[in-house]
């Protein structure tokens, strides 16, 4: 039942991405990357990453795409009118996509051997592991992050600020 | 998983759905009827005796009217958006533990899953629930609809973080995201007296809470989304018939659901005093859990009743300016509280 579980996301997944290039409207293409969410959340699930999965939810499909579908709406963005595309992107973009699938099937052959499998279901992903990771071994680059992220939103509130 | 577990799952799921919506349609009769006796009328008195059937009529009438689509509307998405409301407000009920523990077949009786992490999934849902006014009011291509969902999706995702900072002193008390574990963690009493409820040590939490959760399910005083003063009524302006009773439904259904989970984390979900026979100790604990959450449904519509709408600005800074402060203070006091304990119980004695 999983791998059908698993293909069934997988497929969903990689569907939800192909039609966020395909869909001309941006609310759609939003709509398609919160599909494609939503399914790495449940593959997340699959793999017993139970927090990892909700965390994938609530950030990213719950709070970011909210704050993007929230602009495309204020904006009043209309349909995309497809743009004269470059012959490089017409005729190379193919063959570098296939290029570039190759290689990084070559790369994962390389550091797994063939006979390893997805184990479904003892990921070390549960709440209190991540805590201990996070708040013990990775304490610093942690608090890094976050005084970086202040940063950015301190410059953002400069930069958005209109002079009196 | 043998297939009585599957069957016995399905059967439970189904029965928390008949139980749930019909909780949901009464609430609306509830509502109706405590508002008119606020107001010195009668409310609804003509279907069945004191009104009691007036659900089953207004079904009947929501079913049988006319579905209009706006014809420069969004089709797809106008329609999903009723749909994802409605399926993300039941939702959080699956994690849900309405009473202790009772295995009938192999399966928990009183709750639908039972997650490590069943209090972030209830954040996960309502925080995708937001989608579902968003879109509402965005495929309708209607300028009230889209003042409306405008104001609801800044409102809810302000009140997100204040909801979610409140309860991490919860969790900080208890050690855990499992309701389950959060209920048990709050059985037995303080001093012999006190119910060893989280809302007595987390009093601060509870009141942000409960203020936060009344803002995104937009409720009064918080309903900017629908304020039919000002934006005819909202997100939902042009929608009509089935569609219509689902924004409804799930208005209701997570005005239920802010209720359970109120119960749950601070009020000891279905932790009560026991007594009777055995048959009659069965049923008390769901007793004591329906009657926490009637009253916070009380509760919601005392406040409809008495408290005028907020203005815009003055909604947003509460939220961002008073609520989130108050409770990110609570979560340093109760950690350092939490640290603190054992070194001054060691100091006194």
């Amino acid at each position: 039942m999983y791998q059908a579980l698993f293909f069934l996301f997988a497929a969903s997944a990689v569907g939800f991405a192909i039609n966020l290039l395909i869909q001309r409207h941006p609310i759609h293409s939003a709509l398609s990357l919160i599909g494609v969410m939503g399914s790495l959340a449940s593959l997340y699930l699959m793999l017993g990453a139970e927090f990892l999965a909700v965390v994938q939810v609530i950030v990213y499909a719950g709070a970011v795409m909210v704050l993007f579908v929230f602009v495309i709406m204020l904006l009043n963005a209309d349909k995309e009118e497809p743009s004269d595309r470059s012959k490089m992107a017409k005729y190379l973009g193919l063959p570098l996509l296939f290029l570039l699938l190759a290689m990084i099937t070559v790369v994962i052959y390389r550091q797994f051997p063939e006979d390893a499998m997805v184990q479904f279901g003892d990921f070390p992903g549960q709440t209190a592991a991540i805590g201990r990771l996070l708040f013990r071994d990775f304490l610093l680059p942690f608090e890094v992050i976050s005084i970086l992220i202040l940063i950015a939103i301190i410059g953002a509130i400069v930069l958005a600020k209109k002079e009196p | 998983m043998p297939p009585a577990v599957i069957l016995f799952t399905l059967v439970k799921i189904l029965l928390l759905l008949v139980v749930l919506l019909t909780a949901v349609a009464y609430a609306v009769l509830f509502e109706r009827k405590v508002v008119a006796r606020m107001q010195s009328r009668w409310g609804p008195t003509r279907v069945g005796p004191h009104g009691l059937l007036q659900p089953l009529a207004d079904a009947v009438k929501l079913l049988t009217k006319e579905d209009i689509t706006p014809s420069s509307a969004f089709r797809f998405i106008y329609t999903m958006a009723p749909l994802l409301s409605l399926v993300f407000a039941l939702l959080a009920f699956a994690v849900i533990p309405f009473g202790p523990p009772l295995t009938l077949g192999g399966v928990d009786a009183f709750q639908v899953a039972d997650p490590d992490i069943g209090l972030l999934f209830l954040f996960a849902v309502s925080s995708m629930g937001v989608y579902g006014i968003t879109l509402a009011g965005w495929s309708s291509n209607s300028k009230y609809s889209l003042l409306g969902s405008l104001r609801s999706t800044a409102q809810m995702i302000s009140y997100e973080l204040a909801v979610g900072l409140s309860v991490i002193g919860v969790l900080l008390m208890t050690g855990s995201l499992s309701l389950r574990t959060i209920v048990d963690a709050q059985a037995g009493t303080y001093w012999g007296f006190l119910p060893r409820w989280h809302v007595f040590p987390q009093i601060v939490g509870f009141f942000c809470f409960y203020v936060g959760a009344i803002a995104e399910t937009n409720r009064l005083p918080f309903d900017m989304p629908e304020a039919e003063t000002e934006l005819v009524a909202g997100y939902h302006t042009e929608y009509s018939s089935m569609k219509f009773a689902m924004f409804f439904m799930a208005e209701y259904a997570n005005m239920v659901a802010v209720s359970c989970v109120a119960t749950v984390l601070f009020f000891g979900g279905w932790h009560g005093p026991l007594f009777g026979p055995p048959s009659l100790q069965v049923v008390l604990p769901l007793f004591w859990f329906a009657l926490k959450v009637f009253c916070f449904l009380f509760v919601y519509v005392w406040l409809r009743g008495t408290l005028p709408r907020f203005r815009y600005d003055q909604l947003m800074a509460f939220g961002w300016k008073f609520l989130m402060p108050v409770a990110l203070g609570n979560v340093i006091l109760t950690s350092f509280v939490i640290v603190a304990w054992p070194a001054l119980s060691r100091f006194w004695s």
